[in-house]
């Protein structure tokens, strides 16, 4: 090795892969890989998971949502996006509610890194650019990777968090009008009449189109799914077990090229850290 | 109070592939150099251990903070143009490396049609087959000037690929062999031999093997491990400025980086530029770093921002037509890489795993490789399959009719999540005359400086582009077995949604100064100290990933800074008036 490697490499695991001769000889990669660097990283055996599921409980607390009720709205919707079924969990047993609710008491809910400068017109062309409609994945080059969910337009002076507060509050007038009961209480079709009015921008919001709204509430509710457990949705990794999804991993240098599916247990952002 | 550095033989903008090359060639050649880099100082182990899609996909951890600078955007001169706000509708690199150490690694040399395109299309079809207000032209400069250039980019990059059969002469082969062949890629390849096509593996920046590049640094084998586009390499594996033009730099020990530092003005003096005025965006504090030669490379935007709000130059006018800093903005927009997407039953596929640049390819519908004698629009694009790697967040495909959300929804997209495969046409997009940037008269920054303006639509050519490469790819979807295609829609209008980082024009290059902003050495014809390197030169855009151009300009521009330098100045190129104007 010469001194610029050494210097380089820098890095605990990938020196351990390098003395193991397994990147560089390229022999070894994968599964073998991924399980020889878990076996390092892991720490405790497994009769730790009740500890840590009574841990779990108490990570989730509303920190953003104040009245409960509009927590139990937000609730009720993404049930009704993404429902549990014989497939397995829907929404709520997969934590999304606390997801979302935690993503919006941080940056994100705030707008730390958007643009929020006035003015901020609310004329036809800003409602008709908050109607468009284009899929994220396909916005342009590189974005394939991106959920295939309308990108939400954004033209509010209203943050992220604000706009979800007066959201599940508006689904909840809608359905005390429409149905004389509160969205909690309605049949499923019920729900999905009033999300779908949101959905078509058709529900009057204050300072942005429903239709915004709904985008964030569809994109968020995919990301508690199926993002890493770390950020309180995608329970147990259910959501990455219905999908077949395997979680981060290292190397799938020996199996890039191989023909059949491989399914593998999911390893979630904790054990790939170690 | 205003902090004065020593002056220094080169100061350079941005710690991109532009920014670092210059600055890596320009230290190995003894001279002083700064850079000044608006992000923080980012290094490998910043990326070790960040696969999380959540953070750097869905939230854009690597991509500029908009809350400080953003653009504004519009589709036609009577319009307000509108801030593009958040970061799901805007990507733009920052930190050390800048959008070159998220980008995917896909690498094309563009063809030699590019870079005379006005020429040679009226040599094979005749004058009338170029419409009334488009504006392509001559970058000034041909492939065969290129290549070399080409040539020490994929080197540095060590760029792994195998010849396109249908590709430009080259010097040499890839330093590196392909990546390795997946199979939806080798199902791609299968189906478009079939179809008569001629298939082959993407030249990628994610390298298939250890490698060390000429200047001695090393980049590791990638491991295929899927968080790749929009993320940094966890294992040093995919070719950025991090591992290395930067290093590279550094060790010649005439390069000083700063980091914090965004540049806001390009100072001169009697048609001289004299340095750089920027603030340290901890502090607050402005300094002013002089030099001898001022060389931008910090991106399309930035780049045309800073000469307009440094009086550099006559910006471009739509209405008259005159003046060129702010012309023929281009780039590939939404209307590009649409195709189709076909969902297999009888197939499962592990699109989990893959790499930024992992697909197959093919050129006959590039450029002018086909007859456009009955075709209504010009140029082309690759037609690509890609496996970058699908996190679960976004493997939520469903076939058309299924709805958005709810069970049916569910079920499909949980079905079908590992058995979906796409492909897309990378078409070229023509420059117009209504189609510019500028400076925007309302929205400001942080220090009140105008925002940049961006005033873009499509046209019939863009349309007509797409339908074409969506009916091809919809073809060999169909060869490919797939037992659901959906085809891709063609939107009706640019929606300003800036994803994907293929934006440019402006600060174009030529051998007219009054069509041109820069010569084929990317030095300015109106301040001949001041080199503009970046996406910002190309006259129109390829129907090709633009990077490795990128990199071969920066080699270009590096090479007429330093030849600058030791003749004492003068211009590099001499100016040579064009017979078209439009
Ligand atoms: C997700 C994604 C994937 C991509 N994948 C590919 C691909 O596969 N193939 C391909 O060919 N291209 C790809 N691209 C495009 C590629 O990223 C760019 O073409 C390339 O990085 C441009 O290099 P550059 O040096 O010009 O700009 P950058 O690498 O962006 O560098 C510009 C630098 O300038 C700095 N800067 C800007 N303004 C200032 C200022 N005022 N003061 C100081 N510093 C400043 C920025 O912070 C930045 O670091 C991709 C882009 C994206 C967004
Ligand atoms: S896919 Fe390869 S190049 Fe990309 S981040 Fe993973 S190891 Fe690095």
């Amino acid at each position: 090795m010469t001194q610029d490697e050494e210097d380089k490499d820098t890095l605990s695991r990938r020196k351990f892969i390098k003395n193991s001769g397994l990147v560089a000889g390229g022999v070894v990669g994968g599964s073998l890989l991924g399980g020889l660097l878990t076996n390092q990283f892991t720490s405790g055996p497994k009769t730790q998971t009740k500890n840590i599921e009574d841990h779990e409980a108490l990570q989730h607390a509303r920190v953003f949502f104040n009245r409960k009720k509009d927590f139990d709205t937000l609730a009720a919707a993404t049930e009704c996006i993404l429902p549990e079924d014989d497939l397995g969990p829907g929404a709520i047993l997969l934590g999304v509610p606390y997801f979302i609710d935690k993503q919006l008491a941080g940056s994100w809910g705030t707008n730390a890194k958007e643009y929020m400068r006035d003015p901020f017109y609310q004329d036809e062309q800003v409602i008709d650019y908050e109607h468009k409609d284009t899929p994220q994945d396909k916005s342009g080059p590189n974005t394939s990777t991106k959920a295939p969910t309308p990108t939400p337009r954004y033209q509010t002076r209203l943050n992220r968090g604000e706009m979800f507060l007066q959201g599940v509050r508006q689904i909840n007038e809608v359905s005390k009008e429409k149905f004389d009961d509160p969205f909690t209480k309605l049949a499923e079709e019920d729900q999905i009449e009033i999300l779908q009015a949101f959905e078509n921008g058709e529900v009057p919001m204050t300072g942005v189109s429903s239709i915004t709204f709904f985008n964030f509430l569809l994109q968020m509710t995919l990301e508690g799914a199926y993002a890493d457990p770390v950020y309180g949705g995608n329970k147990d990794m259910m959501g990455w077990k219905m999908k077949e999804y395997p979680g981060p991993r290292m190397a799938y240098l020996d199996e890039i090229d191989k023909d059949e599916f491989i399914l593998k247990e999911p390893k979630s952002l904790r054990e790939y850290q170690g | 109070m205003v902090t004065k550095h020593d002056k220094v033989d080169v100061v350079i903008v941005g710690s991109g592939w532009a920014g670092g090359v210059m600055a890596a060639e320009l230290g190995k050649a003894g001279k002083k150099v700064v850079v000044l880099e608006r992000g923080e100082e980012r290094e490998t182990q910043d990326y070790v251990g960040v696969k999380d899609e959540l953070r750097y996909t869905n939230r854009f951890e690597m991509m500029q903070n908009l809350s400080h600078e953003t653009i504004t955007s519009r589709n036609t001169l009577d319009e307000t143009a509108l801030p593009v706000r958040t970061r799901d509708e805007m990507m733009v690199g920052t930190d050390s490396g800048g959008g070159s150490v998220h980008w995917a690694g896909a690498t094309y040399r563009w063809l030699p049609y590019d870079f005379e395109i006005r020429s040679k299309t009226i040599e094979r079809y005749g004058e009338d087959k170029i419409p009334d207000g488009m504006t392509i032209q001559d970058w000034g400069i041909t492939y065969d000037e290129m290549e070399p250039y080409f040539d020490r980019w994929e080197k540095t990059a060590g760029t792994s690929g195998e010849e396109d059969p249908l590709g430009p002469p080259r010097s040499n082969d890839y330093p590196n062999p392909p990546l390795k062949e997946s199979p939806p890629i080798k199902l791609f390849k299968e189906a478009t031999k079939n179809l008569g096509y001629h298939p082959y593996q993407v030249a990628s920046c994610n390298v298939s093997q250890r490698y060390e590049n000429p200047d001695g640094q090393v980049i590791n084998q990638c491991q295929f491990c899927a968080f790749c586009t929009q993320y940094g390499c966890d294992f040093g594996a995919k070719s950025d400025p991090i591992v290395t033009v930067i290093p590279t730099a550094q060790k010649s020990g005439n390069v000083d980086f700063r980091y914090d530092a965004y540049a806001r003005r390009v100072m001169h003096e009697n048609g001289r530029a004299t340095g750089i005025r920027y603030v340290d965006t901890r502090t607050g504090e402005e300094h002013e770093q002089p030099a001898d030669v001022v060389a931008l490379g910090a991106f399309s935007f930035a780049n045309n921002r800073l000469l307009l709000l440094s009086d550099i130059g006559e910006p471009y006018n739509p209405e008259t037509r005159t003046g060129f800093i702010g012309r023929n903005f281009n780039g590939q927009f939404n209307i590009t890489f649409l195709g189709a997407r076909g969902f297999f039953e009888k197939k499962k596929f592990n699109l989990y795993m893959g790499a930024g640049a992992l697909g197959g390819t093919m050129s006959d519908l590039a450029g002018d490789n086909f007859d456009h004698s009955d075709l209504d629009f010009l140029h082309g694009g690759g037609i690509e399959i890609r496996q970058y790697g699908d996190g679960a967040i976004a493997s939520n495909h469903v076939p058309k009719g299924t709805p958005a959300w709810g069970r049916e929804f569910k079920k499909n997209s949980i079905h079908y999540a590992n058995r979906s495969l796409q492909i897309w046409y990378t078409a070229a997009n023509m420059s117009w005359w209504h189609n510019y940037v500028d400076l925007d008269p309302t929205y400001k920054d942080d220090f009140g400086d105008p925002l940049l303006r961006i005033t873009n639509k499509y046209t019939d050519q863009d349309r007509n582009i797409a339908k074409f490469g969506i009916e091809k790819c919809k073809e060999i979807m169909e060869e490919m077995g797939a037992d659901i295609i959906d085809e891709d829609e063609i939107p009706e209008e640019f929606d300003h949604i800036y994803q994907g980082g293929h934006y440019a024009g402006g600060v174009i290059m030529g051998s007219d100064p009054d069509t041109s902003a820069v010569n084929n050495y990317l030095q300015m014809w109106d301040m001949e100290n001041l080199f503009v390197v970046g996406g910002s030169a190309f006259p129109q855009f390829g129907g090709h990933h633009p990077t490795a151009t990128i990199g071969a300009l920066a080699y270009r521009a590096a090479e007429g800074i330093e030849k600058y330098l030791n003749d004492g100045g003068g211009l590099l190129a001499q100016a040579k008036k064009e017979t078209f104007i439009t």
